[in-house]
């Protein structure tokens, strides 16, 4: 599969002859856990294990919490309650489902920068970041639909809010939007469709994930120099490579326990710590909560959607060009939209030939900025939307586009990048003070 | 470098995920040291039995715990009250059969009753669903050993009133230091001495708030013992598998590396 000359499986028992050539899905499995992989990889690398866990703990407890939830409006909110206080175990299933959704987010967001870090989105990849990049937009979709399935007052107003996005479509928004609904409002029809897509959308991504890695596969992984494994004979790819089994899989497993024992912990003592207390209220198409705050993965792109307001020129140019087509709130729903098609496109925005943000010198300032921009930004998307945080989400969400629209194209041009090792058996070498074979 | 920034992410990140939760106008939540706070953290037993009575005696005129099953009084971890007891407590209140077409005494495996009244909320998971520490002035990983201040906050506004009072269209407002914007509709329930209890303990007004509050994030949480058990014990067993992982990666990887390994 890989494109790096590697040992292939050879059936030798009668059995193993038998099923290979009806089926090869002994030399499939051995050729996916055996690949070569960057010997000079470091911790960075380990959070697509621990995703491959979240999204298997998430559809587990899923299909437990099933079983004992009741998608009616009237019911919902009681459901959960019986989950927790009479289903054995219940209460754990769903604190760990509750919180699986903020570590999966947590680990995705920790995958994205690392791939933005390395320039793993670069040619030969531009494969694999579109598809984890789809992948990350439907892990947005069904941890905001689960969200609203507890029916409690931030899945119903939260729902509202964002559905109404939708309705800011010039024309057809207002229809999209009751489609989306199923009805004039957030109602019954709602959580039922929510629910039966918050149960499809998990296994598409699982299906995306066997794409995402059957692309880095043909690539082979990126490694921390950008360099990539000699290709010219078994033994030169084996200098700088090492087998994915036994490897990888030790120090992979080594990381994801580390990272689950951080998890149980904050499952154990402090499970609502990341939830917001007004989702233990029933939803009250009544009464609207005083702050409506999504769950804290969604902040940066909240903070985006709210930062442009009518009196911001952007605004005000786009909304008199287009006669008033393009008001605020379109314009704020395109911006949210387009912060995240700014990151699926950075393949091509990237002009630098350099892969690795270790060799490149101004980059690295402009990448650390990144990295506070979305922090702050997570920051200003929690806070009411008036001044200071108002002009603080604009001057974060200027950013944004700036890095990737701006900055890395011209910084490909302008940089003068350091030279990266020769090969990866050098810097490995290097890195453990070892001569040179 | 990479290493040092998602670390700093990983600090900025938890300090922002507590302020997601900015609450508007709240007012002041007085800190008190419950026996449930932290992973090791116990429910009182006698305590919620007390909070239990405070809760029959005075709150149950106009508020329901409606999630709550009655037998759940029994549980472990929980008031643990006898058998006997908890039937004769669910046998004070009558409810609707549609099988019998008349009203029968509850049973434990019946809920509480609901609210009374219909502005009155239900308390089944008010001390969830109130945080006093989880806004941007108290945020961040201390709610580990603090608790969210929920209890606390059903404290704080059980002891917050000031006497002052109100009248707006025909509706009085009692003024009270905790509820957000200072001025709250329900009449002051507790004044001290309300109820008289059984153990002796002291039954001032702040005794009776704190008994009240510790029931109510009981029901709020009824297996937050059970929970923190597992999570001790998922964390003991997690680290010992993390441990035996890392040297497992590390004897397998010094071949690899050029390093001689001692072990």
């Amino acid at each position: 599969m890989s494109g790096i000359p590697h040992d292939h499986y050879e059936p030798k028992s009668k059995p193993t002859k038998w099923v290979e050539s009806r089926l090869p899905i002994i030399g499939l499995l051995y050729d996916t856990l055996m690949i070569p992989t960057p010997k000079n990889l470091n911790w960075l690398w380990i959070w697509g294990i621990v995703l491959a866990f979240c999204l298997a703990l998430q559809i587990v407890t899923g299909i437990v919490l099933v079983m004992h939830y009741t998608p009616h409006v009237d019911l919902a909110f009681a459901s959960v309650e019986h989950i927790m206080r009479n289903v054995n175990g219940g209460h754990m299933i769903r604190y760990l489902h509750m919180n699986g959704a903020s570590l999966f987010f947590f680990a995705v967001y920790i995958h994205i920068f690392r791939g933005l870090y390395y320039g793993s989105y670069k040619a030969p990849r531009e494969i694999t970041w579109i598809v984890g990049m789809i992948i990350y937009l439907l892990m947005m979709a069904a941890g905001f639909m689960g969200y609203v399935l507890p029916w409690g007052q931030m899945s119903f107003w939260g729902a509202t809010v964002i559905t109404g996005l939708f309705g800011a479509i010039p024309f057809i928004g207002e229809p999209i939007q009751t489609w989306l609904l199923g009805g004039p409002a957030v109602d019954n029809a709602t959580l039922n469709r929510f629910f039966s897509l918050h149960y499809l959308v998990p296994f598409v991504i699982a299906a995306l994930v066997i794409v995402h890695i059957w692309a880095f596969h043909t690539t082979g992984n990126n490694n921390p120099t950008g360099v990539d494994v000699r290709k010219g004979s078994k033994e030169e790819a084996q200098k700088d490579t090492l087998p994915f089994w036994p490897y990888f899989v030790i120090k992979d497993l080594v990381g994801l326990a580390i990272v689950v024992t951080i998890f149980f912990a904050i499952v154990g003592f402090m499970p609502n710590y990341l939830g917001h207390p007004d989702n233990y209220i029933e939803a009250n198409p009544l009464a609207t909560p005083a702050h409506i705050v999504p769950e804290w993965y969604f902040l940066p792109f909240y903070a985006i959607l709210r930062a442009f307001t009518a009196d911001v020129w952007v605004v005000m140019g786009a909304s008199w060009i287009t006669g008033g087509i393009i008001d605020a709130k379109f314009f704020g729903v395109l911006a949210m939209f387009g912060a995240i098609i700014a990151m699926a496109l950075v393949p091509w925005l990237d002009t630098s030939r350099v892969r690795s943000g270790r060799y490149r010198p101004m980059f690295k300032w402009w990448y650390a900025l990144l990295v506070v921009d979305f922090i702050v930004l997570m920051w200003a998307g929690a806070m009411p939307a008036e001044p200071p945080y108002s002009t603080i989400s604009l001057i974060g969400a200027t950013y944004w586009f700036a890095y990737f629209f701006v900055i890395l194209p011209i910084l490909g041009v302008i940089e003068k990048p350091t030279t990266p090792p020769a090969t990866i058996e050098e810097d490995f070498n290097a890195h453990y003070g070892k001569p040179a074979e | 470098m990479l290493k040092k920034l998602s670390i700093a992410a990983l600090a900025a990140l938890s300090f922002s995920a507590g302020g997601a939760m900015a609450a508007g106008g709240a007012g002041h939540i007085e800190d008190i040291n419950f026996s449930f706070e932290g992973p090791f953290g116990k429910f009182d037993q006698n305590q919620l039995q007390r909070g239990l009575q405070v809760y029959t005696e005075v709150c149950s005129a106009c508020h329901g715990l409606k999630y709550v099953p009655l037998r759940t009084l029994a549980d472990e971890g929980g008031p643990h009250l006898p058998e006997d007891q908890v039937r004769a407590y669910a046998a004070q209140f009558d409810i609707f059969d549609p099988e019998l077409d008349d009203d029968r005494p509850r049973a434990p495996t019946d809920h509480f009753r609901e609210s009374g009244l219909a502005e009155a909320p239900d308390l089944s998971l008010m001390a969830k669903a109130r945080a006093g520490f989880h806004g941007p002035q108290g945020t961040g990983i201390n709610q580990l050993v603090k608790g969210m201040g929920g209890a606390e906050y059903i404290y704080s506004l059980l002891a917050g009133y000031t006497g002052e009072e109100k009248e707006e269209a025909g509706t009085t407002f009692y003024e009270n230091t905790a509820f957000p914007g200072g001025w709250i509709a329900m009449a002051p329930p507790l004044y001290g001495e309300d109820v008289e209890y059984a153990d002796g303990h002291s039954n001032s007004l702040h005794h009776e708030a704190e008994d009240v509050s510790a029931f109510l994030m009981w029901t709020a949480e009824p297996k937050m013992m059970a929970r923190q058990r597992a999570g001790l014990t998922g964390v003991l067993f997690l680290t010992l598998l993390s441990v035996l992982l890392y040297l497992t990666n590390k004897k397998l990887w010094a071949p690899i590396k050029g390093k001689k390994l001692n072990l």
